[in-house]
């Protein structure tokens, strides 16, 4: 049995060791919003926090996270109200979603360590996460709106 | 046939024929046989090594590691950040797991995946063998590293990870123990470097 740390709430999974940590939280978990797209870390939409890194957790085996703390998009906000989320909505940055769950939780560890990013700050941060639909113009647009959500209206990012 | 030869960062090496080398930090370390011919040419055996993909990839001349047998720019175009281990939401370790992912081409595993830091790239892409043998033993071009570090070096993890590189990736030029001799013999002989062209 492995025990995990999952948006603040522990459990215990009967797992190989080299399970991959998004297979534990989907089908063991049955935390869904995290999203399995190529499994060789060459997308993004499975990111989520490991200690606060942005880990792609189709590669990350699950013997990783033990003793660490892991956060899906689930656990971004507790009444997703992060100002990703707020700002994701009011531009309707999404267009299918699949990747978006990847592209908020990169973007998370993105103002985490730069609350005021530019440009290239974002091209930088979110290089690794593809977006079929091509929402990119949007999901900068929204980054920027949620730097200045955390600074005019003191959102915790 | 006289060989011409740069006697590079190693100053404190006299000119006796055997001596006792002292590195930076003034801790005698090891036995130096001056052999300018036999240094040069162990050293050929090193750069073949150093300039392989499984080397130079991670010594690039920008700020984006390399990638592939064909050393191209690393796909997603990572920046290497101020300690090298990247910026953001794209680190090394984010992708890059403590042993590598089984698959073809899946991410190559090292607990300490990382470039050389901003302030010291040490950089060996576009190197000729002359200047990345100057490199090599200069300590404010190497990492910081004296010539007992240096000798280490060649049993460094990240180092030894180039020989597991994962499927779908070529192996340097040698084994590890035929690198490991000729980068001996190349310092222990005076770590001459080959003459520039």
């Amino acid at each position: 049995m492995i025990n995990l740390n999952i948006n603040q709430k522990s459990y215990e999974v009967d797992a190989d060791p080299d399970m991959p940590l998004l297979w534990a939280i989907r089908d063991l978990v049955g935390l869904t919003g995290t999203k399995y797209g190529c499994g060789v870390a060459q997308c993004g939409a499975c990111v989520v926090h490991l200690n606060g890194e942005a880990v792609r957790s189709c590669v990350t085996k699950v013997s990783r996270a033990e003793g660490k703390k892991v956060v899906t998009i689930e656990g971004l906000s507790k009444n997703n109200d992060h100002p990703l989320q707020l700002a994701w909505n009011e531009v309707n940055v999404p267009q299918c979603g699949y990747c978006h769950s990847g592209q908020l939780m990169s973007a998370a560890v993105l103002l985490r360590e730069n609350p005021n990013p530019t440009d290239e700050d974002i091209d930088n941060a979110m290089s690794g996460n593809i977006c079929r639909c091509g929402t990119y113009p949007r999901i900068r647009k929204a980054i920027h709106l949620a730097a200045e959500l955390h600074k005019k209206e003191g959102r915790t990012i | 046939m006289a060989v011409i030869l740069s006697m590079i960062g190693i100053m404190a090496f006299s000119l006796s024929t055997v001596n006792n080398h002292p590195n930076v930090t003034g801790e005698t370390t090891q036995k130096i046989k001056k052999d300018s011919i036999a240094s040069v040419k162990a050293f050929e055996q090193v750069y073949k090594v150093l300039m392989s993909p499984r080397c130079m990839n991670c010594h690039p001349s920008g700020d984006i590691p390399l990638q592939g047998d064909d050393s191209h720019l690393h796909e997603m175009y990572p920046k290497r950040g101020h300690d090298g281990k990247g910026v953001f939401a794209m680190k090394c370790a984010n992708c890059h797991q403590p042993n590598n992912t089984p698959g073809l081409h899946a991410p190559p595993g090292n607990p300490d995946w990382h470039l050389p830091p901003a302030d010291m790239k040490m950089v060996f892409q576009s190197k000729t063998a002359h200047e990345l043998a100057k490199q090599l033993v200069n300590p404010k071009q190497n990492g910081n590293k004296s010539m007992k570090q240096l000798l280490e070096h060649a049993d460094d993890g990240l180092v030894l990870s180039g020989w597991n590189s994962g499927e779908g990736r070529s192996q340097p030029p040698m084994s590890h123990a035929a690198f490991k001799k000729a980068w001996e013999t190349w310092i222990n002989t005076g770590a001459y470097a080959p003459k520039s062209k």
